[in-house]
């Protein structure tokens, strides 16, 4: 496997903490020029295993190689990676300019050479003349585009990215997503980028890793995750699922596994709805509507126990608000090909 | 309890004031900040102007009655050859106990900041807390047993066979003498020890202020430790090591108890303010030498801002 277009390989690694394993047994390679997301709640694992790779943690066990290299006791300052900070980690005494320049000055470039770089890459995140300000008087998206600059202009291989869209609005947040995503098809550098949130793993990345409990719960791009859920945790983590247990899907005869289904794929129809073939039915009342606009998402407990969400577009040229209210009894029918079985015995 | 009730509140009177006051913010402010300012305008500055007002006076050679006329013959006296050696040496003493103290204080401020447990850090600052709570003069005096030559610097230098180190140092002209007790290292050993607290604690609180991944971010960026140091940690903390500064610098330059009880018998500013107001009853003069500090930390405070030292602020 230490074929030339790996730019990140972990084998068998983790990383304890005193008695916590924050990352327990972790093995996946990252391909030359991908995006690779590493999804998962706080406390999974995804930020210890980038600062695994950035050289700010080394492995309690197990190696990591980049670009077939083994650097598992290499420092940071000896890696040809570079990170964006979630909290930027601008140097607050040093002009923009400056910050961009740091990497360069380090490596003793001439200065000319260095402001030359440096304003190829303030113009390449779109911030141009802004050299001569201090951190402090930008806002949170300028810094972001700041600490950007300054991790690339030393041609990393590897672009660490640790929830670097946390802290800004959701409209700068889908700006910078796009720009993003431009950007490092643009240089063609291998991004690994940590998120919590689903949405962003899923739309710019070329192949997702979602993390529970410092374990790689399931890996693969984005459709495979959504669509094919392994786990119940993946199901869940990743966009909105319905989960149903083996007896109420016994009782409403849909086979005797438990599977997880998208609310998408569930059409809600009236009582009178007649079964058909190949597909699924299960009767129940709505407990509640809740409006979003383009969507509205609805909860309906069923007669056989058990609740699911249901999400219909809002397409209707009508405009009505919500088409269903709660209290309503209603027939809820699906393809039986849209149940995902879910692996048994995996904890959530 | 009815809506009516819930708008009218209480009523009493001091409920009333409250309420008058919350409706004017300003009389509130001016109330607030009306006896601190009149303790720092009459008390504080008001005293400090009198000190100022007292070295424009002189002393008549033939009564030794003060002349409350202003003149400048108080600083002539000042600017003659004795006086300015003392003020040069109590300058450099000042420089020399600084720059020890930063050498000192910064590495141990650094270790308790980024390495430290909870439990060991509580413990250093127990540490450098804790001489400041027992009486000076008995530390002190303390440490004129401690460098006396019969003292334990002596004892451990003779178990050591070190004691030529010592005798090597103490025939250093100027700042060597009989005994490290009545010598100007004396001196110097004691107002770093006595100081060092105050370099100490505004250097820790400096580096607690630096983020972590502001260091992570430079060696992430390709800079070894030492580079990372003097680039990012040093410039940060350096509003730090000035405000140190100028707890040691001003101390050491005011100070007149460590220099009569350790050293030789050169005068420091300090000393000379003590004799001219006490024994002498040159209260002018007095006056003016304890002008000279205030210039000297006016001086080095704008070096300091010329030189940068307080960018990162």
């Amino acid at each position: 496997m230490d074929s030339s277009d790996v730019a990140v390989r972990f084998d068998g690694v983790s990383r304890l903490f005193g008695e916590v394993r924050a990352v327990d047994r972790v093995s996946f390679s990252v391909t030359d020029g991908e995006f690779f997301a590493m999804l998962g709640p706080s406390g999974s694992g995804k930020t210890t295993c980038l600062r695994l790779v950035a050289g700010f943690e080394h492995p309690t066990e197990g190696r990591i190689f980049l670009s077939g290299k083994d650097v598992s006791d290499v420092p940071p300052y000896e890696r040809n990676v570079n990170t964006v900070f979630q909290d930027y980690a601008l140097f607050p005494h040093m002009s923009v300019q400056e910050n961009v320049e740091y990497p360069l000055m380090i490596r003793k470039l001439p200065a000319a050479e260095r402001r030359r770089r440096a304003g190829e890459m303030l113009e390449l995140v779109r911030l141009p003349g802004f050299g001569a300000r201090k951190p402090a008087q930008l806002s949170g998206g300028q810094r972001q585009r700041v600490a950007l600059a300054r991790a690339l202009i030393g041609q990393p291989r590897v672009l660490l990215l640790d929830e670097p869209l946390g802290a800004l609005d959701l409209k700068l947040r889908e700006e910078m997503q796009v720009e993003l995503k431009a950007i490092q098809r643009q240089l063609g550098i291998t991004f690994i980028y940590v998120t919590h949130d689903q949405g962003e793993a899923l739309s710019m990345s070329d192949r997702v890793a979602v993390f529970n409990h410092g374990r790689v719960e399931q890996l693969g791009t984005p459709a495979e995750i959504y669509d094919h859920p392994r786990t119940a945790f993946v199901a869940g983590f990743v966009g909105i699922s319905n989960l149903l247990p083996a007896a109420v899907a016994e009782r409403i005869g849909a086979g005797s596994r438990s599977f997880s289904i998208r609310p998408e794929r569930i059409h809600m129809a009236a009582p009178t709805e007649p079964a058909a073939e190949g597909r699924c039915s299960a009767d129940g009342t709505i407990r509640s509507v809740l409006y979003y606009g383009a969507q509205t998402r609805y909860l309906v407990g069923l007669d056989a126990g058990s609740e699911l969400t249901v999400v219909t577009q809002n397409s209707d040229a009508s405009g009505l608000r919500a088409a269903w209210s709660a209290g309503e009894r209603v027939r809820l029918v699906w393809l039986r090909a849209s149940e995902r079985p879910i692996e048994e015995g995996v904890e959530t | 309890m009815s809506a009516a009730a819930w708008q009218a509140g209480r009523a009493d009177p001091i409920a009333r004031f409250a309420r008058y006051l919350h409706s004017r913010p300003r009389l509130m402010l001016a109330l607030l900040l009306t006896p601190p300012l009149l303790w720092l305008g009459v008390i504080y500055l008001g005293s400090l102007l009198a000190l100022l007002a007292q070295s424009f006076f002189y002393i008549d050679e033939f009564s030794g009655q003060v002349v409350r006329e202003l003149s400048l013959r108080t600083y002539a006296e000042l600017l003659t050859e004795p006086n300015l050696l003392v003020v040069a040496r109590t300058v450099a003493m000042a420089a020399a106990v600084t720059l020890a103290c930063a050498l000192i204080a910064f590495p141990v401020a650094y270790y308790i900041v980024r390495y430290a447990s909870v439990r060991l850090k509580a413990l250093m600052y127990l540490g450098v807390m804790v001489p400041l709570w027992s009486s000076y003069i008995v530390r002190v005096y303390s440490w004129k047993l401690i460098l006396a030559k019969e003292g334990v610097i002596t004892w451990l230098a003779e178990h050591l066979g070190a004691l030529w180190l010592l005798e090597a140092i103490l025939a250093v002209p100027v700042l060597g003498g009989p005994s490290l007790s009545f010598s100007m290292f004396g001196t110097f050993i004691v107002f770093v020890y006595i100081w060092v607290p105050f370099m100490i604690l505004p250097i820790v609180a400096a580096l607690e202020r630096v983020p972590r991944s502001l260091m992570e971010a430079s060696a992430d960026l390709g800079a070894a430790p030492i580079a990372t140091f003097r680039r990012v940690i040093l410039p940060l903390a350096f509003p730090g090591v000035v405000a140190g500064s100028i707890f040691t610098f001003s101390l050491t330059l005011g100070d007149y108890i460590i220099p009569k009880v350790i050293g030789t018998s050169h005068p420091y500013i300090g000393t000379v303010v003590y004799a001219q107001q006490g024994v002498a009853g040159n209260v002018p003069l007095a006056a003016a030498f304890t002008v000279v500090p205030m210039i000297v930390m006016a001086v080095y405070l704008t070096i300091a801002r010329r030189l940068g030292a307080f960018n990162a602020l």
